[in-house]
C-alpha cells in the first residue's frame, strides 16, 4: 500500500511537471502579454521597462527556471492584471464553482441512477423508452442552450428563480459558501440544473447498459431463487455489479465540471473560477492561466486516485498495486 | 410403493406448458409435461440439450422471464398451485419451500458480496433468527457441507474458492432454509470429474439428512441412476417415459431412452465405436407432425408420422409415449 502511494505521488509530479511545460510553451506562442499591460499610447521605452519588469525580457528557459524554482518555493507568480498572487485569486473563486458542481452532480446521480436501474430492469416498457429519449436530449443540447432556455422560463417569465449572481454567501473557515444560506439555494437552482444535465444522461445510459449486461448473470437468477425482493436483487446485486463503468464515468466528469464550468459560469455570471480563466486568457493573463491549468491537471489527478480506491471498496478482486 | 390416492405427493406438475414467444415464432419449450415428485424422493429429469429440462426447473419457482411464459397447467405443491400464485407468495417459496442449485458454480454466485453475506441473506429472508443465530447456522452449514474453518470462510469471496468448493457453497445456501424440495440443474456438469461424485454424495446426504425431496435435471443417464428413485425422460419439452428408475434403465419402453442408455460408454465391453443416437434434436420452433423422435427412430413406421403418441402403461409400471414401444429385455 505505502509503495502504491509511492508511486502514485511520482506519477502525479511527473504529470505536473508536464502540463507545466506544455501549458508554458503553448502560453509562448499565444502573443505578447506585455500589450494587455501597457496603455494603448505606451512609448517604445515604457513597454520595455513594463516587459523587464514582467521578466518577459529573458529566454523562454530562463522564464520557466524562474517559474518553476519560486515554484518550489510556494510562489505561483503574480497575475499582470490584478498585482495578486495567481493561487489567491483562484482560491478565492473555487468554492463557488466547488458547489455548484457538487449541486450538479448530487443531482445527477440522484436522478440517474433509479432511473438507469429502471430502464435497465425494464428495457422494453414504454417509461423506459421515454427516459431513455430524454437522456438523448441530455446529451445533446449544448449547455448554453438550456441555460438560456432555463433563464428565459424560470427567470424572466415566470420569476421562480434569479438569472445571475451567488447570492448571500456565508463564511465558514474563511471560505464563502452560498449553500449555507436560503438565498444562495436560491441563485444555485438553476446554473447546478443546467451543469447536472449532460453528466445525468450518460450517468444513465452508462447504468442502464451495466445492469442489462448484469441482468443476464446467473447470479441475478440465483438471487431471485433464494427469493430475495425485486428491489435487493437489482440493487444490492446488480447496481453493485454494474457500478464500476459508472464511477469511471463521474470521477471524469466531476474533474471536467469542476475545471471547465466555464460555459454555464458565464452565462449565470456565476463567479466561480471557469470565469476566472475565461476572463485570464482574454487579457493574456499568463500566470493565471498557467497556475489554473496545473490545478486543474492536480485535481484530475487527485480524482483519478479516489475512484482506483473506490474500485477496490465495490470489488474485492481488484487490488491497488 | 405409496398408496397414490392415501398420499398426495409433494410436487404434482400437471400439464405444465412453458412457450417463448420470441420473433423467430413461438418456442414450446415445455409442452405438455406432467410428473409427480413424493416426499424424501429424488425425481430424476432427463433429456438431450434443449429439451426443456432447465425451463421445467425454472417454471416450478416462478422465474422465466419475458418473452417466455407459463401458458397452461399447474405446478401443485402440497396441493397449492403455483402457476396461479402471485409474487409475493413465490418469493416465500423460493428459497424456503423450494431451492435450486446452478449448473455453473462460478457463475451463480454473486462476485461482490462474501459467502458469508449470500448464506445470511437466505436465513434474513427465510427465518426470525438474530444476528448471531443466524452467523452460527451459517457456521454450522458450511460446515456440514465440508467446508472446514468455516467461520473465516465466511469472510471471503467467492473468487478466493475453487470450483467444487463454490459449489458447495451453492449447496449449503440452497439448503439452510430446510426447503422441502431442492431443484438441481445439472449441479457436476460444470465440475471435474473428480468433484463430482463427491458433490453428488454431498447432496444425497444433505437431502436424506433433512428428509428433502429432490428434482435432478442432467442430461447424464449414468448420474441419475444412481441418485434417482423415478426418472422422467424429456424429449423436445415432452415427456417421453416415466418410472421408477431400475425399470427404466434396465428395461426402458421408449426407443429414445434405450438409445440414451446405449450412448453411455461400458467400461467391461470393449467396443470400436461409442453408440450413439443418430441425427439431432429437431428444430423447436418447427417440430414435425407425429412423434418428435420419428425421424431418429429405428422403429419409425407411418403411423409415426401422422399420430402423436401419448403417455401409455407399458410393462413394469412404466409410461411411455411410443406407438411401438420396446417389450421388456427387447433391443430395436
Amino acid at each position: 500500500m505505502l509503495g502504491y502511494l509511492l508511486k502514485r505521488l511520482i506519477q502525479m509530479l511527473l504529470v505536473l511537471w508536464v502540463v507545466s511545460v506544455i501549458v508554458f510553451l503553448m502560453m509562448s506562442f499565444t502573443g505578447d502579454p506585455v500589450f494587455m499591460v501597457v496603455p494603448i499610447d505606451a512609448t517604445d521605452a515604457e513597454i520595455a521597462q513594463a516587459r523587464r519588469l514582467l521578466g518577459l525580457d529573458q529566454s523562454l528557459m530562463v522564464q520557466y527556471w524562474k517559474f518553476i524554482t519560486s515554484l518550489l518555493q510556494g510562489d505561483f507568480g503574480r497575475s499582470y492584471v490584478f498585482r495578486q498572487p495567481a493561487m489567491t485569486l483562484i482560491l478565492e473563486r473555487m468554492p463557488a464553482t466547488v458547489e455548484m458542481v457538487l449541486v450538479a452532480m448530487v443531482l445527477a446521480v440522484v436522478v440517474a441512477i433509479p432511473l438507469g436501474v429502471y430502464a435497465g430492469a425494464n428495457p422494453n416498457g414504454r417509461l423506459s423508452r421515454i427516459i431513455m429519449s430524454s437522456s438523448l436530449l441530455g446529451i445533446s443540447l449544448p449547455g448554453f442552450w438550456v441555460g438560456m432556455v432555463l433563464i428565459y422560463l424560470f427567470a424572466v417569465n415566470w420569476g421562480i428563480f434569479p438569472s445571475s449572481g451567488r447570492g448571500d454567501t456565508a463564511e465558514i473557515l474563511g471560505l464563502r459558501i452560498s449553500l449555507l444560506t436560503w438565498d444562495g439555494w436560491h441563485h444555485i437552482v438553476l446554473p447546478a440544473v443546467t451543469l447536472s444535465l449532460g453528466t445525468m444522461a450518460i450517468l444513465l445510459r452508462m447504468t442502464r447498459a451495466g445492469m442489462m449486461e448484469v441482468a443476464r448473470q446467473d447470479y441475478m437468477k440465483f438471487a431471485r431463487a433464494k427469493g430475495a425482493t425485486r428491489g435487493d436483487v437489482l440493487y444490492k446485486h446488480g447496481l453493485k455489479n454494474a457500478l464500476i463503468p459508472v464511477v469511471t464515468i463521474f470521477g471524469l466528469q466531476l474533474g471536467d465540471l469542476i475545471a471547465f464550468a466555464t460555459i454555464t459560469e458565464t452565462i449565470f455570471s456565476w463567479p466561480g473560477m471557469g470565469k476566472l480563466l475565461i476572463d485570464s486568457i482574454y487579457r493574456a493573463d499568463r500566470p493565471v492561466i498557467v497556475v489554473y491549468l496545473m490545478l486543474v491537471a492536480l485535481i484530475f489527478v487527485v480524482i483519478n486516485f479516489l475512484v482506483d480506491i473506490v474500485y477496490t471498496l465495490i470489488d474485492p478482486r481488484i487490488t491497488l498495486k | 410403493m405409496r398408496d397414490a390416492a392415501a398420499l398426495s405427493p409433494l410436487l404434482d406438475v400437471r400439464d405444465l406448458r412453458t412457450y417463448f414467444h420470441t420473433f423467430a415464432g413461438t418456442v414450446r419449450a415445455v409442452n405438455g409435461v406432467s410428473f409427480e415428485v413424493g416426499y424424501g424422493e429424488v425425481m430424476g429429469l432427463v433429456g438431450e440439450s434443449g429439451g426443456g429440462k432447465s425451463v421445467v426447473g425454472f417454471s416450478i419457482l416462478g422465474l422465466i422471464d419475458s418473452p417466455g411464459k407459463i401458458e397452461g397447467g399447474k405446478i401443485l405443491l402440497e396441493g397449492q398451485d403455483l402457476v396461479e400464485a402471485g409474487e409475493e407468495r413465490l418469493r416465500t417459496v423460493r428459497g424456503r419451500e423450494i431451492s435450486m442449485v446452478f449448473q455453473d458454480p462460478m457463475t451463480s454466485l454473486n462476485p461482490l458480496h462474501t459467502v458469508g453475506q449470500q448464506m445470511d441473506e437466505v436465513l434474513r429472508l427465510h427465518s426470525d433468527l438474530g444476528t448471531d443465530a443466524r452467523h452460527k447456522a451459517c457456521v454450522d452449514m458450511l460446515e456440514s457441507v465440508g467446508i472446514s474453518r468455516a467461520a473465516e470462510r465466511l469472510k471471503a469471496y467467492p473468487h478466493q474458492f475453487s470450483g467444487g468448493m463454490r459449489q458447495r457453497v451453492v449447496i449449503a445456501i440452497a439448503m439452510l432454509a430446510s426447503p422441502k424440495l431442492i431443484i438441481a440443474d445439472e449441479p457436476t456438469t460444470a465440475l471435474d470429474v473428480t468433484i463430482q461424485s463427491q458433490i453428488l454424495k454431498l447432496m444425497r446426504t444433505q437431502i436424506a439428512d433433512k428428509g428433502a425431496s429432490m428434482i435432478l435435471i442432467t442430461h447424464d443417464l449414468a448420474v441419475v441412476s444412481e441418485m434417482a428413485d423415478h426418472i422422467t425422460v424429456l424429449y423436445c419439452g415432452n415427456v417421453v417415459e416415466r418410472g421408477r428408475t431400475r425399470d427404466l434403465i434396465e428395461n426402458p419402453a421408449h426407443p429414445y431412452t434405450r438409445g440414451l442408455i446405449d450412448s453411455i460408454p461400458d467400461t467391461t465391453e470393449r467396443l470400436d465405436r461409442l453408440s450413439q443416437i443418430p441425427g439431432s434434436v429437431p428444430d423447436i420452433r418447427n417440430l414435425p407432425t407425429g412423434c418428435n423422435f420419428r425421424d431418429r427412430c429405428p422403429r419409425a413406421q407411418a403411423l409415426c408420422a401422422k399420430d402423436e403418441p401419448v403417455l401409455t402403461p407399458q410393462h413394469d409400471g412404466l409410461l411411455a409415449a411410443c406407438h411401438f414401444p420396446l417389450k421388456a429385455g427387447e433391443r430395436p
